[in-house]
């Protein structure tokens, strides 16, 4: 396991940000922390990355405890924080080169590694410039080679694509996928679910500071129910008539009825109905999204 | 060794781009020596010469409104995330705070070229001997690193960089009650009691004397208040960075 925590709290005055947080991560694989603002994913990468000591529990990050040990945790992670920490007046290069010479790289060595990462992340045209002139997804680009710069072997990403649009979003996507493929375990925290379900492998959802859900995102997704067929009808009594035939839940003109996503179920559906005499309107599948978990685990805990 | 010098560069390189700094550092302890030597000058008599009285008080008090300025660094890094990276990173705190310190000190250096070139050119005529130049520099010099590190301090705990700012109009104001524009003995009693004891006073006497070629009368006094108040700045602002951690 590359990070291990156990029992972890936190508390900021009488407001409870970690209550109590078990976790495991193994080497080489993408967990993705989601959960609402305030649930306490940035606490939990600021503790693991050591720049906040818990108020109780232990944590190890690659067999180090983050108190300890900060010294030798910080020597194997890098950490791209919420917001892009560059330095604005410095150019692309100059920024690399600082984290290159203060990671140990002699001058030649960290100019080659600059370079390199400027190739690599398609901002070698922008090197000399300043970083104020860039946009957003470039300065996103920047901050993720920087936190490359020394190839950690555990990376920690806060939010990394918040406030980015949705080119800029892919293109980090991209990024972040090379590096699961280099074999960096990856860290990272999202209130996207459509990211989390992207990139991770294992999704961990946080909730009033503790786990209320941990899975792959398709057990997380059937864990709140399979496949249902959302049928429409004239009117809320046609609804109601047809949830007499068929069960499931009628909500105004709306029937939702589960399903195992197979043809011959929605044919016995539609049948059944048919001499009944219930007409139908439109007929869609659904299957749940990672927003339904949220919502469903969300609401539970609360 | 290597990540301080790389954290001086990093400093040295942003105010050079930082054009607020450069005109906070060096134009406006210009138009303070202006202001004070054709201004107020004219009104205020001195048996020397007041370009020659005024000249040491006005390098004193900019060079410690400039070095508060790293309070205002250093905030911002805190702020922007930058300082999070770099506790993140196998370097130490020490070295954070010691690009900002030696930047704010090579600004000040500047600023008191500038300063002193003018003067030269108001009609500031000092009788200094070549020791009297080098002694008095030095002296300004370990001023001007105490109230730096102080300053780091202060940017670390300041909760935005306005708050910060707040430090340098404390630096702006404190030498008015010192003998910096005028002599202490033309004050009402209890500010110049104020005056007499606090630490800027026996620096801008010292660097005066020095300056002028007069008795040094409060060098040790100056000396002791400098280097004591850098061996403790520097504590404070190590110490305090050392336990954001526990935020």
């Amino acid at each position: 396991m590359i990070v291990e925590t156990e029992g972890l709290t936190k508390r900021y005055g009488s407001a409870t940000v970690l209550s109590g947080l078990d976790l495991k991560v193994a080497e080489g694989s993408v967990l993705a922390l989601l959960g609402p603002n305030g649930a306490g994913k940035t606490t939990t990468i600021r503790i693991l990355s050591t720049l906040t000591r818990p108020d109780g529990g232990a944590a190890q990050v690659c067999g180090f405890d983050v108190v300890r040990e900060a010294a030798a945790v910080r020597g194997v992670i890098s950490l791209t924080g919420q917001y892009a920490a560059v330095d604005e007046e410095q150019t692309g290069r100059e920024n690399l080169v600082m984290i290159a010479r203060l990671r140990g790289f002699a001058r030649p060595a960290a100019r080659a590694r600059a370079l390199e990462l400027l190739e690599r992340f398609d901002l070698a045209d922008a090197a000399d410039r300043r970083v104020r002139t860039y946009s957003g997804g470039m300065r996103r680009r920047l901050d993720l080679a920087m936190s490359l710069v020394a190839r950690p072997r555990l990376l920690f990403l806060d939010e990394p694509t918040t406030g980015l649009d949705p080119v800029s979003r892919t293109t980090m996507w991209d990024a972040i996928g090379d590096l699961v493929r280099d074999g960096v375990t990856i860290f990272l925290t999202t209130q996207y679910l459509e990211e989390a379900d992207r990139l991770a492998d294992r999704i961990v959802v946080l909730h009033n500071g503790g786990v209320v859900a941990d899975g792959t995102a398709d057990a997380l997704k059937n864990s709140v129910g399979g496949t249902r067929l959302d049928l429409t009808f004239s009117c809320a009594e046609d609804a109601l008539r047809a949830q007499a035939v068929t069960g499931g839940v009628a909500d105004g003109v709306t029937l939702s009825v589960p399903s195992d996503g197979s043809a011959v179920h929605l044919h016995r559906v539609l049948d059944d109905l048919l001499t009944a005499g219930v007409g139908v309107l439109r007929v869609s599948t659904h299957r749940p999204t990672l927003d339904d978990v949220f919502t469903s685990l969300t609401a539970v805990a609360a | 060794m290597t990540a301080s010098l790389t954290m001086i560069g990093r400093s040295i390189r942003l105010s050079r781009r930082n054009f607020d700094l450069v005109i906070m550092a060096i134009v406006l302890p210009v138009l303070m020596m202006a202001l004070f030597v054709y201004v107020f000058g004219g009104a205020i008599s001195s048996t020397q010469s007041y370009v020659d009285y005024v000249v040491p008080g006005i390098l004193v008090l900019c060079t410690g409104y400039g070095a508060t300025s790293t309070a205002m660094s250093v905030t911002d890094d805190m702020k922007k995330g930058v300082v999070d990276r770099f506790r993140s990173m196998p370097i130490s705190g020490f070295s954070v705070l010691t690009g900002h310190v030696v930047a704010s000190v090579a600004r000040n250096a500047l600023a008191t070229f500038a300063v002193v070139l003018v003067a030269l050119l108001m009609g500031f005529r000092p009788a200094a001997s070549l020791a009297g130049w080098v002694l008095a520099m030095g002296l300004l010099l370990l001023y001007v690193l105490a109230l730096s590190w102080l300053a780091a301090g202060f940017g670390v705990v300041a909760r935005s960089v306005e708050s910060a700012s707040l430090l340098g109009f404390f630096m702006l104001f404190i030498p008015y009650l010192s003998s910096a524009f005028v002599p202490v003995e033309t004050m009402p009693s209890f500010l110049r009691a104020v005056s007499e004891h606090q630490p800027i006073t026996p620096v801008i006497e010292t660097v005066r004397a020095l300056l002028n070629d007069q008795p040094v009368t409060s060098g040790w006094l100056a000396l002791v208040w400098s280097g004591g108040l850098l061996v403790a700045a520097f504590g404070w602002a190590t110490w305090l960075f050392g336990r954001i951690n526990r935020r």
